[in-house]
């Protein structure tokens, strides 16, 4: 049985975020080296501020400015920081709640070793150098033993607010196509088609996953379908895709190989783009290196009957 | 012991635009929520849970967005349940909401969903660079594209239709206030002058990217006696799934839609629903799913749906009218797209849709579907409560 394969998945994207009227005066504000928080209809004052109150659900917009120190009221030791954490270093990940405030703000902690963090230690944040308005503004947090910083009188009122910011989230998987997949991918690298057959309702899949999902049983009788199939159903695409490079117009088909009971997708080549029709018969175009068909071309053949394909659409 | 009937009394919609720069995906959420109340007349305090729904987290990046919302919809030291069915969530939140009420576990549910598209990129998040697979070939509409055209090669249906679907649909947007596309200047010549972008569906065939939420108030028989404004009442409900891809699927009238149609109409009691169902929201993100669907939903038998919209059957004021409010075709907030239908079928039989409200709607049909024919949603609301 071939290897089963692994190979990394980078899932990562640039998300925009609206920030709303809170999120955008206290980032603004961390900006401008101000931390605001929002006074909650039980008078407590929560850092970072929510623009609904939790317990009573009503609309929060009193902002209030609150201390650039406070207490660390509970730490966990992160011996092992990663991309695009606060610090390179290793460092306490801390709650601290800032004078001012009654609620606490996760942040870093910079400190050699945990034996240098305990609960209840006095702390100020770090600015960052260049500040854009975001939570990053704060470097992270240090040791402080100096007097309290009394809080400026900010409202959360300044020019050129933040509206939005630019999340880039990333997600580093190990992605494994499993045993069935696998082999599928082992077979068309010396250019043959293998599927799967279940053993309880028979039908050929393509490519296979290692079980039917009609029947909900294991496949492992391997069948090799094609090389040719009958293009069931397909459409002209007329608008480029990113990230690949195809002329457009091209077709994009259904194919249904010889053996296969369901159809696979390709692209279609060798004829002009508005000659293809339902029912053509054709084969795969392989290139070098190519771990799937480029794509499939005409085989010269008669069409295919419709009756005989319109169960694979 | 029969289910308690369930009512809806509040409907709240936002403003659907392509995108809603000045809040956050939280005020986004609150402004359906506090109209879906204001509607029904109740505050915070009377709502007993909440469900919410979102087509996937990629689609915005935040994880388990219900964690962070719970404050804005007032879920705090309640039950808040998160529903995802792709597409189809909409529709498939509000019955997880009307079961809670129907079996009585809760009086009172407030029920939302939401996309906020101008955060997100849904093409990106559905084709991700899977290792060793084949990449996506034809982008969003190629998926569907294709099977369009199988349904015009079953059906025989003309070229045509899919752009009178279009222009129709188009022409509805402009009769609601809260829908996306306002095209003051549509011609059907436009429609077909359009860019053919996935042959055959053309650009003015598919839907707009939006920002919005949609939220109801689902509440039993004491909430209803208690409502301000008619309630709509809930006649049938289900779900359906099936794989996106498997040998046999029908990709053009799918077996798990026909079940689910059929299990709604027993049971709401409807022997054939052309005749028993005055109108339908339907999810129609391309044209052509209109005659599909509608022949998918038993309003017309196989190959025989487009003859319904050619011959003006599905206009606003054709026999069936379809898609009253302009449909996802006017406004596609994805994760709400299938709760705004369920919730135009409500404002329908209850009189409140505006402009755009039907002279006779006393049963209308919401329908949603999702994850590539995967999953379906429908629910059967009326102006008169069950008989049993």
């Amino acid at each position: 049985m071939p290897e089963v394969l692994t190979a990394p998945l980078v899932v990562e994207f640039p998300f925009t975020r609206s920030l709303g009227p809170v999120q955008s005066a206290f980032l603004t504000g961390l900006r401008e080296r101000v931390v605001l928080g929002v006074a909650a209809a039980d008078g407590r004052t929560l850092v970072p501020p929510v623009e609904y109150d939790p317990v009573t659900a009503e609309e929060l917009r009193d902002l209030v400015e609150v201390a650039p120190t406070g207490t660390v009221t509970t730490w966990a030791w992160n011996h092992e920081p990663r991309r695009g954490q606060p610090l390179g270093t290793p460092f306490a990940w801390v709650l601290v709640r800032l004078d001012g405030a009654d609620t606490a703000l996760l942040h870093a902690l910079d400190v050699p070793a945990p034996e240098a963090v305990r609960t209840g230690m006095r702390v100020r944040i770090r600015w960052a150098g260049e500040r854009t308005g975001a939570i990053t503004d704060i470097a992270c947090f240090e040791p402080y033993d100096g007097e309290p910083v009394p809080p400026g009188g900010s409202d959360g009122a300044f020019e050129d607010k933040v509206a939005g910011i630019v999340a880039h989230a990333r997600l580093d998987y190990t992605y494994s196509p499993g045993r069935a997949q696998s082999a599928y991918i082992a077979a068309l690298s010396g250019r043959r088609t293998v599927g799967e057959r279940c053993p309880s309702c028979r039908k050929v899949y393509v490519p296979p996953r290692g079980a039917c999902p009609t029947c909900g049983v294991a496949t492992t009788e391997q069948v090799e379908v094609g090389p040719a199939g009958t293009v069931t159903t397909f459409c002209i695409v007329n608008i480029k895709a990113k990230n690949l490079d195809i002329d457009v117009p091209y077709v994009y088909a259904h194919i249904a190989l010889d053996g296969a009971d369901l159809a696979l997708h390709g692209r279609i080549g060798g004829i002009p783009y508005d000659q293809v029709r339902m029912g053509l018969r054709v084969e795969p175009v392989w290139t070098d290196g190519g771990r799937y068909p480029d794509h499939y071309r005409p085989t010269g053949e008669p069409d295919a009957d419709y009756e005989t394909y319109k169960e694979l659409l | 012991m029969s289910k308690e009937p369930v009512a809806v009394v509040g409907i709240g919609q936002t403003k659907h635009v392509a995108a809603r720069r000045d809040v956050s995906i939280a005020g986004l959420v609150r402004e359906a929520a506090r109209r879906a109340l204001d509607d029904a007349e109740l505050t915070w305090a009377d709502v007993d849970a909440v469900v919410i729904g979102k087509a996937p987290d990629f689609f915005e990046g935040v994880m388990m967005p219900e964690l962070y919302l719970a404050d804005a919809l007032g879920a705090v030291g309640k039950p808040m349940l998160r529903v995802h069915t792709a597409g189809s969530v909409g529709g498939s939140t509000a019955l997880v909401a009307a079961g809670l009420v129907a079996a009585r576990v809760h009086g009172t549910v407030l029920t939302l969903a939401f996309e906020k598209q101008s955060e997100s990129n849904a093409m990106w998040g559905l084709s991700l660079p899977i290792p060793f697979q084949q990449p996506l070939l034809a982008g969003a509409g190629g998926f569907f594209a294709p099977h369009v055209r199988a349904y015009m090669r079953r059906s025989g249906a003309p070229d045509t239709v899919g752009s009178l679907v279009a222009y129709k649909d188009r022409r509805n947007a402009l009769k609601n206030p809260y829908a996306h596309l306002h095209e003051h200047d549509i011609t059907l010549e436009k429609v077909q002058a359009s860019p053919m972008l996935w042959d055959p569906i053309r650009y003015s065939e598919t839907c707009p990217s939006s920002d919005g939420a949609c939220a109801m108030v689902l509440t039993d028989r004491a909430g209803a006696a208690r409502s301000p404004r008619p309630p709509a009442w809930m006649l049938g409900g289900a779900m359906r799934s099936e794989p996106t891809l498997f040998a046999g699927k029908d990709a053009v009238s799918p077996q798990a839609g026909k079940d689910c149609a059929a299990d709604v109409y027993r049971q709401a009691g409807i022997g054939d629903p052309r005749r028993d169902i005055d109108a339908v929201e339907m999810y129609v993100p391309f044209s052509w799913y209109e005659p599909m669907w509608l022949e998918n939903l038993g309003f017309a038998a196989e190959g025989e749906g487009w003859k319904l919209t050619e011959s003006g059957v599905t206009e606003l004021d054709g026999d069936l009218p379809v898609n009253m409010s302009g449909g996802v075709l006017s406004t596609n907030p994805i994760g709400a797209s299938g709760m705004i239908r369920f919730a135009e079928a409500a404002l329908q039989v209850r009189g409140q849709a505006g402009e755009h409200q039907l002279e006779r709607a006393r049963k209308v049909l919401g329908h949603a579907y999702g994850g590539g024919s995967q999953f379906f949603s429908m629910w059967l609301v009326g102006a008169r409560p069950p008989e049993s």
